[in-house]
């Protein structure tokens, strides 16, 4: 029982970045792609002032000063030194952030992969992340569990990502930029986060009705422990039937189509694994904290809690209602 | 304006020297263009599909060059020529003539797509939604054949108009951006061809 | 001078032609039916002009509305004004109507009116397609809002498209989308896209053979060559996202797999057909109000648009490139290094002749008497907004920094700053500089101002503070968001920005119908901003045959010459 007990102590121990600011970066590609962006906003900054400044002096300097003023100015058509001057600078600027850019989307896009690096596939569905480990025989959702990293060639960790459906795209802004998960297609991304914590992240491709609240969490364990959480995650602790009247009412019901409890009867695909419900901080993709009269609400009907999701409102009876919950309240 | 000083009179421009070219041929030279980017996404869609069909029917299986067809409807763009020639010359019955034989040809050329078709769909069970293969070579062959049951409405039209005695004479103009429009179907065809028959095979 | 007359001698003799058609160009004076049957039968490029400025204002209200509530959702987290579907069928329809039924009308509706009355011509090249396209495209119109009624079939009233005004498959396949929704969405956009052909092949027979004699091509206005230049990337670009609806509607209908990844389509493809169109389209919209820019700009300057060739090179440039920078709306979906590289560069390359565009007006500035009426004040406003959407825009365009800005508000801040920023804010120019003309009656002054100043003000409230939540990480299309992720001032301050341009645009309206109906409202004349190009040589409003004799031209400034002729343009060329 160790397993369970320190997953929830470690939880509520990570710190949560509440706040994704592309700024505050706390991986190597996101911390890449701020540095490139703080280059670029130098230089657009620069050519702004200039030119808002030009434009300034103009409004001022050449305002017509006297009402009705029927003289024209003087009627100038143009003048090839300037505007040659202001089609080469420009030209030049590009060259320099082309430059930059190739020089930085080769670093991110084309980095090699260590030996020791976790390995993820993450396929979106309409509207929840499954996350796999291949290599541990771990299946969980819309929480990411991953090591911290000391560098991109410690314990990074390489993503695969899928999709089930339709379009979805994976952003957390404080560890990468978007990579879009795509139906028939393998795409991927790494990231090699450096402190540990929970990171927040979206969708950010438009999926659907519940695009909104198709939200995920990164949760960085500090060295050595993410270990310990896939062991503790391996192994399933489904309480007996006996013991919990639960487990027969959700067996019993359409539950098991479309979840996966392991080392039970419950084996769908089409829903999140419940194996281990209870050690997620969420329901449904992020769009309520996993409490128990929260949990309640969801199972009683999904549609009133994520309009629209995938998961039908199953018309349980109180007693049944309150069964399952036990159940799912077990299952740690 | 009589004020105006000798030296600052302006370049005479005489109305009459002043000449456009013709909007007809701007007009129908634009739908060719667009024509042509809408062909080019089909084609694309075609290439970008060759070999990623998940089952059967393949091009290799079951798609024969469609000689007889190509034959038909690449002469067809010499006797349009002969035709508007004859028109030109003022020659009523020529012209007729070699339109009629241009519709001829138009239509075996669709005739011979229906057959493919038709082989296709009953004998080897290839339809839209078969496959990939289906999916694109229907719609991009299909495309195509659209454009040839609308030029060759046009052509019926025309036909219909000199055979019931109308002047053509005076509508030499449409004529010729009717055959335009046939040649742009024909060498549209050079295109399919090459890449559904050839290239795709 | 007696060959060479500018249509501003007027002739004694046209005077009665102007009396016996006068009931046929005022259908204000004709009972209701016959006003409809004048709309419904006119080919007069002026009146289609207007009929397409009229109905893409009405879009424009309904879309701004449509705006208006989803920045009323999201004025504070966990906003539930409207349910997660209402709010996708409300993004989709605002930026469907607003591209489609907005933009691509109100353009055509300028170069209608503009461009033979810029051009010294009687008329389009084809009055009947002209009319055609107006028709079809509004048949487009009605069609995708008929989907409120029948999107879901017979009990899905309310079932409008929700699959975003991009419609990326797979979400639009029968799958994902079930009910006839998409297909209103796609028959819809396909119709009005026939009509905007059907307006840009117009636009270049009427240009290359109805220009009045000494009209050269380097001697054309400004604003006719941009969209000339602009019709020509409408052919091009258009056709790809009509051919992707065909496939799309082949999908659905026929079982087809184009777009179908369950059985080996590709989800992508789509996105490459639709952004080469989808990218030429920007510069479609932006292109007229760079044209509405170089004429208002000079004359509220006094003097000449400043290195002409240079600014018909930077539009034909900026075309061409437009066409190869697609991808830049797809660095997110997993392209190789070398193509996210290539995309980036071309994508750069863009900003070049974009900001020759800027420089030249800037210079056009220079040196001259500035009068900052209203419509010279659209333009300053112009010229900043658009000068930030340039600069965001080289942002996207830097591929890491799109990865983590694609899909977030920045991107939905960046290009509201170049189609409202820019856009609109152009043809607000040049509304109120063309509406003398269109109406022979100025629009209040005092009216305009406020109309300014809020619509400024409005704007920069509302999407300034968009680029901030998209840097905090908060992506584009949700409903809602939850509270704590330090968004929600910003959100507020946006919300709160809507409701000054709602004042603005409603001052605006009010403006053109007082001024169109109050008998005492200021008359224009002929040409009241003292102006250098054709369509001010003729009476305003422009009687049906627009010049009573063809005019003849000798530069590019043909009404400079006339009232300057100790010191002409032509000696110049």
């Amino acid at each position: 029982m160790i397993g369970p007990v320190f997953c929830l102590m470690l939880q509520t121990r990570l710190a949560e970045h509440s706040v994704a600011n592309i700024f505050d970066p706390r991986a190597t590609p996101a911390a890449t792609e701020k540095n490139l962006a703080l280059f670029t906003f130098s230089i657009t900054g620069g050519i702004f002032i200039v030119v808002a400044a030009l434009l300034i002096f103009a409004i001022v300097r050449y305002r017509s000063r006297i009402p009705n003023d029927l003289e024209e100015p003087a009627q100038v058509y143009g003048s090839g030194k300037i505007e040659l001057a202001w089609t080469v600078i420009p030209i030049l600027i590009v060259f320099v952030l082309t430059g930059v850019t190739g020089r930085v989307i080769a670093s991110i896009e084309d980095s090699p992969q260590p030996s020791s690096a976790t390995h993820i596939t993450l396929v979106g569905r309409q509207w929840w992340w499954e996350v796999h480990y291949p290599d541990f025989g771990i299946v969980t959702a819309n929480e990411i569990h991953v090591p911290v990293s000391r560098s991109a060639q410690d314990h990074p960790t390489f993503f695969t990502l899928q999709s089930a459906d339709v379009i979805h795209s994976f952003w957390v802004p404080q560890l990468s930029g978007k990579t879009d998960l795509i139906p028939n297609r393998d795409n991927h991304i790494w990231i090699d986060p450096r402190e540990p914590g929970i990171y927040l992240g979206n969708c950010a491709e438009y999926c659907g009705t519940q695009h909104a609240n198709m939200m995920l969490r990164v949760i960085v364990h500090p060295a050595g422990e993410f270990e310990k959480w896939a062991v503790a995650e391996r192994t399933s602790f489904v309480p007996a039937a006996q013991s919990n009247p639960g487990r027969a009412v959700f067996e019993s019901l359409a539950c098991v189509n479309c979840h996966t409890v392991r080392g039970s009867v419950a084996a769908g695909r089409f829903g999140p694994d419940l194996t281990h419900l209870m050690r997620r901080q969420t329901i449904g993709a992020g769009v309520v904290p996993l409490t128990p009269k929260n949990l309640r609400d969801w199972v009683a009907d999904p549609q009133e809690v994520k309009p629209g999701c995938l998961m039908p409102s199953m018309n349980l009876s109180n007693t049944e209602l309150t069964q399952v919950v036990s159940y799912l309240e077990a299952l740690k | 304006m009589a004020s105006v000083s000798s030296a600052l009179v302006p370049p005479v421009i005489d109305p009459a020297q002043w000449k456009l070219p013709d909007r007809g041929i701007i007009g129908i030279a634009c739908l060719i263009i667009t024509e042509s980017a809408l062909f080019s996404i089909f084609v694309v869609g075609y290439i970008f599909y060759i070999g990623k069909s998940l089952n059967g029917p393949y091009p290799k299986d079951v798609l024969h060059f469609p000689v007889l067809g190509t034959i038909a409807l690449l002469s067809s763009s010499v006797t349009i020529v002969i035709a508007e020639r004859a028109l030109e010359h003022g020659r009523r019955a020529l012209f007729q003539l070699w339109w009629i034989v241009t519709i001829l040809l138009g239509a075996f050329f669709l005739g011979s797509t229906a057959m493919e078709w038709h082989q296709l769909i009953v004998n080897e069970h290839l339809t839209i939604s078969t496959n990939l293969f289906g999916t694109t070579f229907y719609s991009l062959v299909g495309l195509h054949a659209s454009h040839v049951i609308v030029g060759l409405l046009f052509l019926l039209l025309v036909g219909a108009v000199t055979l019931f005695g109308f002047p053509i004479e005076t509508q030499k103009r449409r004529v010729m951006f009717l055959s335009w429009y046939w040649h742009f179907v024909d060498v549209v065809w050079i295109i399919v061809f090459t890449v559904v028959y050839i290239v795709g095979r | 001078m007696g060959s060479t007359d500018y249509p501003l001698d007027r002739q004694d003799a046209h005077q009665d032609v102007h009396q016996a058609i006068r009931p046929y160009v005022h259908s204000d004076k004709l009972s209701f039916s016959d006003a409809l049957y004048v709309i419904v039968t006119t080919v007069d490029h002026k009146k289609l002009g207007l009929m397409y400025i009229v109905a893409s204002l009405i879009f424009l209200v309904i879309a701004g509305l449509m705006a208006s509530v989803m920045r009323l959702q999201l004025a504070f987290p966990n906003g539930h004004v409207v349910s997660p579907a209402t709010f996708n069928r409300l993004f989709t329809m605002h930026g469907t109507t607003m591209v489609f039924l907005v933009g691509m009308p109100l353009l055509a509706g300028f170069a209608n009116y503009l461009i033979p009355l810029m051009i010294g011509a009687r008329d389009m090249a084809f009055p009947r397609l002209n009319a055609f396209g107006f028709w079809i495209f509004l048949f487009g119109g009605f069609l995708l809002y008929f989907s409120y009624v029948g999107g879901g079939g017979l009990q899905g009233a309310g079932s409008a498209p929700d699959v975003g005004w991009f419609a990326y498959s797979p979400l639009t396949e029968r799958a994902f989308s079930r009910g006839l929704s998409t297909d209103y969405w796609t028959l819809g956009v396909l119709c009005s896209g026939i009509g905007s052909l059907a307006s840009a092949l117009n636009v270049i027979a009427t240009v290359a053979s109805m220009r009045c004699p000494g009209m050269t091509l380097s001697r054309m206005p400004m604003f006719v060559w941009l969209m000339l230049v602009d019709s020509w990337l409408i052919l091009i670009a258009l056709p790809p996202l009509s051919a992707a609806q065909i496939m799309l509607m082949l999908d659905r209908y026929l079982g087809a797999h184009f777009f179908d990844t369950q059985n080996g389509g590709s989800a992508i493809l789509w996105q490459h057909f639709f952004w080469i169109f989808g990218h030429p389209e920007v510069y479609i919209l932006i292109f007229p109000a760079f044209g509405i820019l170089s004429e208002v700009i000079p004359i509220f300057s006094r003097k000449p648009i400043f290195g002409r060739p240079a600014m018909v090179a930077a539009a034909v440039a900026i075309g061409f490139i437009s066409l190869s920078v697609w991808a830049h709306h797809m660095f997110a979906v997993g392209l190789d290094s070398a193509s996210n590289i290539f995309f980036a560069a071309a994508t750069m390359m863009v900003g070049v002749p974009t900001g020759i565009k800027i420089f030249n007006w800037l210079a056009t500035m220079y040196g001259g008497k500035l009068i900052f009426r209203t419509p010279m004040l659209f333009c300053i406003a112009f010229l900043f907004q658009f000068l930030i959407a340039g600069l965001t825009g080289i942002m996207l365009g830097v591929t890491p920094f799109d990865w983590q800005l694609h899909d977030s508000y920045f991107v939905v801040a960046h290009f509201h700053f170049t189609l409202v920023g820019g856009f609109v804010f152009a043809i607000f120019a040049g509304m109120y500089y063309w509406f003398p003309k269109a109406s022979g009656r100025m629009l209040s002054e005092t009216l305009g101002k406020w109309h300014f100043w809020l619509m400024t003000v409005g704007f920069n409230l509302t999407f300034i503070p968009l680029h901030f939540v998209g840097m905090m990480g908060m992506p584009r299309r949700i409903y809602t968001y939850p509270y704590g992720r330090g968004w929600e001032l910003w959100n507020f301050v946006a919300s709160v920005g809507v409701v000054l341009q709602l004042a603005a645009v409603a001052i605006f309206v009010w403006n053109i119908l007082q001024s169109l109906g109050r008998s005492d409202s200021e008359r224009s004349g002929d040409d009241p901003w003292n102006a250098w190009t054709l369509e001010w040589a003729t009476h305003s409003p422009p009687p049906e045959y627009n010049f009573e004799k063809i005019p003849v031209v000798y530069s590019s400034r043909p009404l400079w010459d006339l009232k300057h002729p100790e010191d002409p343009d032509w000696e110049f060329e």
